[in-house]
């Protein structure tokens, strides 16, 4: 690993004026070698920095700003959980798991124990992907500047099935598919005091907008919160992932499936696929299948086929349509 | 030699327990009983490193720190195929805390061509990963940031890392050349002086079994019914928990080596041959070792490196593998892709099997599919022609039982299938093939405690999670290392202690050999040291080939047995009788013909006229004139798995949730290190069915999962549940009759697991891993 200077910040002015680029700035060789980025639990900065992708010269730490590690809950106005609030934290909040069903399963199965004692929710958000093309040394892919998605025709089958015309790589955050099926917002600090809160689904950018970054952060940006509006008694909800392995292992597919129901019938829905496409996507036609129906065997199965509409997978990855369509209805199926 | 005659147990007991006479040396001791009757043999005894290893006390070659000591880091190539034009080591060689660059001349570590594949001075490149040269600095960090300046000119040329792609006519060629590779004792590297004709090398007909049989061209005409197929195995990494890697203190009038290997011995040999020192003046030393599956028999390039580096700095050197060198460079389980035929009468008799194979370990020898088709079943036609297919990918080595298990994975599901078309359960197809003793007792037993007849008809389990239960067979040869020396000491203190070069990779070695020598001398294994791994000490086998305790444990009973003779000399006076009407038990030697007449070995100990004594013994033949390709059907290491799956048809993934592992090694030593071995094996099973493949990108020659994230290993949650029954199988065969488990544990595995996930679908699935695209493939859902 790189020798670096550290820096700990003591707020997020602090932090905010020591930071000069985000780590896919440097990732993409758009900044110089003087690069100072933010560091929270380090799980994916120093991954990186020890395979030697990136060599920032400062490391920002933001562990110890105080503010940004609480997780409050009110009925009326709903979630907000501080950008440094580990996994584990919100995997041992009473308030998430009986209100947010999803989102505390999608983090109680995210990474291991270990893991999620570090990782923190603003660096969930702002991680990269896992690809083993962007992760390697030795592949200048699309993402890291160069014109080439090696997985595109290559080694893909953990690859994207949707939206992967130019680059193929998923997501690696799959706390992000339940905190967009709970349609929540982003809270971003900027460097002159400003701020500005962006729904999830604003919050990624797509391979086709800008291949060199996954989300709209730019260098003078900190994550200071997520916020997730209410959830009512007439909410249910879902969350499945499946990974290689049961123990620990990324999403091959995830979903997240949060409904409005009055009944059995569902009247509002909202699916989300993780793993599907570059980016955690809304399933709109799985969606639209549901609502107004009465939840059964018959309309889960419908609302799972529509979310794989228009799939386009790839030479090694086909077998991930089946298991969506698997999981997006035993997920519907489970909120009964 | 003068000999005696000696009745010895034989056969399994409750089942065939017989007696044997065989012919043994007069310096031999008398045939010990079976397990019932011994006090620590056959015994669930504790470790006796337990301690050191669980507080952390006990030094892995990683934990070696010595005065002075560098860390040498490698430069590797970063593509798969080229000639190097020019080396420039300047700018390394200046960088501050820098104390010795070296450049290799030779490539080691894989097949070598007669030509030496050499130009401009330096090996020509031959896969991505391959080292060209190396820096020995004051840490691990400048190391690395001093390859960096290493300028190396290639000269890029075309490449070829698939299998299949490897074969064609216009395929880029690995070697120009025939090509050799020795075996490091580990049963890698391949058969010698086999022909190389494109990337192609071989056919290999023929082993220690002998040629091929019959004909069976014949055979197959007068079969009713017809198996064939074409089965595939993945490229299996070697992923020990500590990676290769050595310490090399070269001082001008001795080497030490501090080395992660399964032999002291073959590492010594290399090292001494390869700078050019008597083996007098090499010592290597494995006192804890974090694992070796077959990969760890040699010095390595890393090793010589470090070996170079030492010596032009005169520093100790430190060089440890990391994670991604581990995968891409320090010898895997080399593929396959296996034509099988077999076919059968009606009821059941095998009339002739024929075996073709391709598999690659890249540019090493080895990918064959073992011996396993040519001496499980009586079959009096048998064919085989087995091929190594060179590619521009790291090398393959002996693996857990190396072939064998890429050749089960074809003939068992074969068998299954068999069974099927003849109507008859698997089992008893086997009770009409199979001729072993052991097996048969293992096929009851196992199918007992797993209640077998549960299983119901292919596939005609309801429910989206299908359950299915499969079994499948293995044997292994009791293979032994004469070369395999022990030394007892005696101290006046009442010390005892062990020694030989064998090593402990974590199997137990040191254990067994305590519970033997007590046992002989009648004491506990506590009281006697083991002192191994050392290369000081008289030599031992290599841990490969499931060799170490049929080779290593007879020679300590035999060394202890002497020690008491001597003994006995000294103290029969003493105790008014003759040194053959003494025995020793409790802690002391005691007169047969009046027992108060005794005295304790400590006191006897006392009397000696040296401060201590030594005896040692080596291994001698095999009792009843047993040798590799004669006789072995009695007491192979014989073993039968069952297995229990559920598949999920809709996601395709697919969950081992029990195995039954019925096995044999002769005699038990140590109950809890068997049952530690055979779960190792088991879950290294269920992981190269389900889990592990190595996944190389064809355009760019890397291997993209070169990690522990992306390769994968099993955890918890992926091991299932796991019995084991271990079937007692004397056969007078050497003072202890004990023998190895460590690879007969892991071969039926993912066999039985296949045969399994058929049951519950009803659909074959002839590739590993079974990934879950290959589950749904199989059931028309893709
Ligand atoms: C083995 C393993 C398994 C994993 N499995 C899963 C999984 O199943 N599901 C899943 O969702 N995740 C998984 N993860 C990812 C893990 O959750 C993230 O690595 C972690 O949340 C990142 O948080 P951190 O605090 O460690 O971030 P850091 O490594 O400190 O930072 C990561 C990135 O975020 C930036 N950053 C950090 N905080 C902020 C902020 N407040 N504002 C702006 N930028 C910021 C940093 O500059 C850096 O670029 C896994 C990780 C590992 C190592």
């Amino acid at each position: 690993m790189n020798k670096f200077s550290w820096y700990d910040a003591k707020t997020v002015n602090d932090a905010l004026e020591q930071v000069n680029a985000t780590v896919s700035e440097v990732l993409a060789s758009k900044v110089s070698d003087q690069s100072a980025v933010f560091k929270c639990g380090g799980t994916d900065l120093l991954d990186m920095m020890k395979e030697g992708l990136v060599a920032p010269k400062k490391i920002v730490n933001i562990k110890n700003i105080a503010g940004l590690d609480a997780i409050s809950y009110h009925q009326k106005s709903g979630l907000k959980i501080g950008a440094n609030v580990t996994l584990a934290q919100m995997e041992a909040n009473a308030e998430i798991k009986q209100n947010y069903l999803a989102l505390h399963q999608a983090v109680a199965h995210a990474g291991t124990p270990q893991i999620r004692n570090m990782a923190s929710l603003g660096g969930n958000l702002a991680q990269r992907t896992r690809c083993w093309y962007f992760r390697s040394l030795d592949h200048e892919c699309l993402r890291k500047g160069s014109g080439t998605c090696f997985a595109r025709n290559g080694e893909n089958e953990f690859h994207a099935i949707m939206k992967n015309g130019s680059c193929s790589s998923v997501h690696a955050s799959s706390v992000s598919t339940a905190l967009m099926a709970f349609d929540a917002s982003v809270e971003i600090a900027a460097a002159d005091g400003k701020k500005r809160t962006v729904k999830m689904t604003e919050f990624f950018v797509t391979p086709g907008d800008d291949s060199s970054r996954e989300s709209i952060l730019e260098a003078n940006e900190l994550i200071t919160a997520v916020i997730i509006p209410p959830s009512g008694s007439k909410t249910k909800s879902y969350y499945i992932k499946q990974g290689a392995r049961e123990s620990y292992d990324w999403a091959i597919a995830d979903v997240a499936v949060v409904l409005e129901v009055s009944g059995s019938k569902c009247k509002n829905a909202n699916i989300v696929l993780g793993a599907a496409a570059p980016v955690p996507i809304r399933s709109e036609a799985a969606s639209t299948a549901l609502i107004g129906k009465e939840i059964t065997e018959q309309t889960a199965k419908d609302s799972a086929e529509a979310s794989m509409k228009g799939a386009t997978p790839l030479s090694k990855n086909a077998y991930k349509v089946p298991l969506f369509k698997a999981i997006v209805k035993r997920a519907i199926l489970k909120t009964t | 030699m003068d000999t005696k005659k000696v009745k010895f147990p034989h056969g399994i007991p409750g089942h065939n327990l017989s007696e044997v006479e065989r012919e043994i040396p007069t310096g031999e001791p008398p045939a010990w009983p079976i397990n019932d009757d011994l006090k620590v043999v056959g015994k669930r005894v504790k470790r006796t490193d337990a301690l050191a290893k669980v507080t952390g006390a006990a030094k892995y070659t990683s934990d070696i720190q010595l005065q002075g000591m560098l860390f040498g880091r490698m430069l590797r190539s970063n593509y798969p195929h080229a000639k190097i034009k020019s080396i420039d080591t300047s700018a390394a060689e200046k960088y501050d805390g820098v104390y010795a660059v070296h450049v290799f001349k030779n490539a080691v570590g894989m097949a070598q061509a007669k030509d030496g594949g050499n130009s401009a001075g330096f090996p020509d490149v031959k896969f991505a990963g391959q080292p060209i040269a190396g820096v020995a600095a004051i840490s691990v960090d400048v190391a690395e940031e001093a390859l960096k300046l290493i300028k190396v000119d290639y000269e890029y040329l075309p490449f070829v890392v698939d299998l299949e792609e490897a074969q064609k006519p216009e395929a880029p060629v690995v070697f120009k050349t025939d090509v050799d590779q020795e075996d490091r004792g580990g049963g890698g590297g391949g058969q010698s002086g086999l022909k190389t004709k494109g990337n192609l090398r071989g056919p290999s007909t023929s082993s220690f079994f002998g040629g091929p049989r019959g004909d069976v061209e014949k055979g197959f005409e007068t079969a009713d019914f017809i198996v064939e197929h074409v089965y595939r195995t993945q490229v299996h990494t070697h992923c020990s928990l500590e990676t290769h890697g050595v310490v090399v203190d070269w001082r001008p009038d001795n080497v030490t080596i501090y080395a992660s290997t399964q032999n002291t011995n073959s590492v010594r040999h290399e090292f001494a041959e390869m700078f050019d020192l008597p083996k007098s003046k090499v010592r290597v030393i494995t006192e804890f070792m974090g694992g070796g599956f077959g990969a760890k028999h040699s010095l390595g390039n890393f090793g010589v490196m470090a070996g170079h580096l030492s010596k032009k700095s005169g520093r100790p050197v430190s060089m440890m593998l990391d994670r991604k060198e581990e995968h891409i460079s320090s010898g895997n389980r080399p593929n396959s892709v296996q034509y099988l035929k077999i076919g059968a009468k009606k009821d059941g008799t095998l009339t002739a099997i024929k075996q073709k194979s391709h598999g690659t370990a890249g540019v090493g020898l080895g990918a064959g599919v073992g011996r396993i088709a040519q001496v499980m079943y009586e079959c009096p036609n048998f064919s085989t022609e087995q091929y190594d297919v060179f590619t521009h990918a790291g090398p393959g080595a002996a693996w857990r039982a190396p072939g064998n298990v890429q050749g089960a994975f074809g003939l068992e599901q074969a068998m299954d299938e068999l069974a099927e078309k003849l109507n008859m359960d698997p089992l008893a197809l086997r009770d009409v093939i199979d001729k072993s003793d052991v097996r048969k007792v293992e096929r009851q037993r196992g199918a007992k405690q797993f209640d077998w007849s549960r299983r119901k008809k292919p596939g005609s389990d309801s429910g989206t999670v299908k359950k299915g239960l499969g079994m499948a067979q293995s044997t292994w040869p009791r293979f032994v290392n004469l070369n395999s020396t022990v030394e007892i000491r005696a101290y006046k203190d009442g010390a005892i202690e062990v020694r030989s070069g064998v090593q402990d990779i974590g199997t137990g070695t040191k254990t067994i050999l305590a519970q033997v020598v007590a046992e002989e001398l009648g004491m506990k294994p506590e009281d006697i040291t083991i002192r191994i791994g050392d290369t000081l000490f008289p030599t031992g086998p290599g841990s490969g080939g499931s060799i170490v305790t049929g080779s290593i444990t007879p020679p300590a009973r035999n060394a202890a047995y002497k020690l008491k003779l001597e003994l006995f000399d000294q103290v029969a006076k003493e105790l008014e009788t003759v040194s053959s009407k003494l025995s020793m038990s409790g802690g002391f030697i005691v007169s047969q013909e009046d027992n108060s007449k005794k005295i304790a070995v400590k006191d006897a100990l006392k009397k000696m006229r040296t401060e201590q004594i030594t005896t040692s013994a080596s291994r001698s033949d095999d009792y009843g004139g047993f040798k590799m390709g004669s006789f072995l059907a009695h007491g192979d290491l014989g073993s039968v798995q069952f297995a229990e799956v559920s598949v999920d048809t809709e996601t395709g993934f697919v969950k081992v949730d029990k195995i039954v592992a019925a096995h044999s090694c002769g005699r038990p030593l140590n109950i809890t290190q068997l049952e530690g071995q055979i779960n190792g094996g088991v879950i290294q099973g269920v992981s190269y069915a389900l889990y592990e493949y190595r996944v190389m990108d064809n355009e760019t020659g890397h291997q993209m999962n070169g990690n522990l994230d992306q390769y994968k290993l099993p955890f918890a949650m992926e091991i299932p549940e796991i019995e084991t029954i271990i079937v007692e199988d004397y056969g007078g065969r050497s003072s202890t009759d004990a023998y190895g488990i460590g690879e007969p544990a892991n071969i039926a595995t993912a066999v039985a697991v296949a045969n399994a996930v058929y049951n519950a679908i009803g659909v074959r699935i002839y590739e590993l891993p079974i990934t879950p695209d290959k589950v749904l493939k199989a059931l028309n859902k893709i």
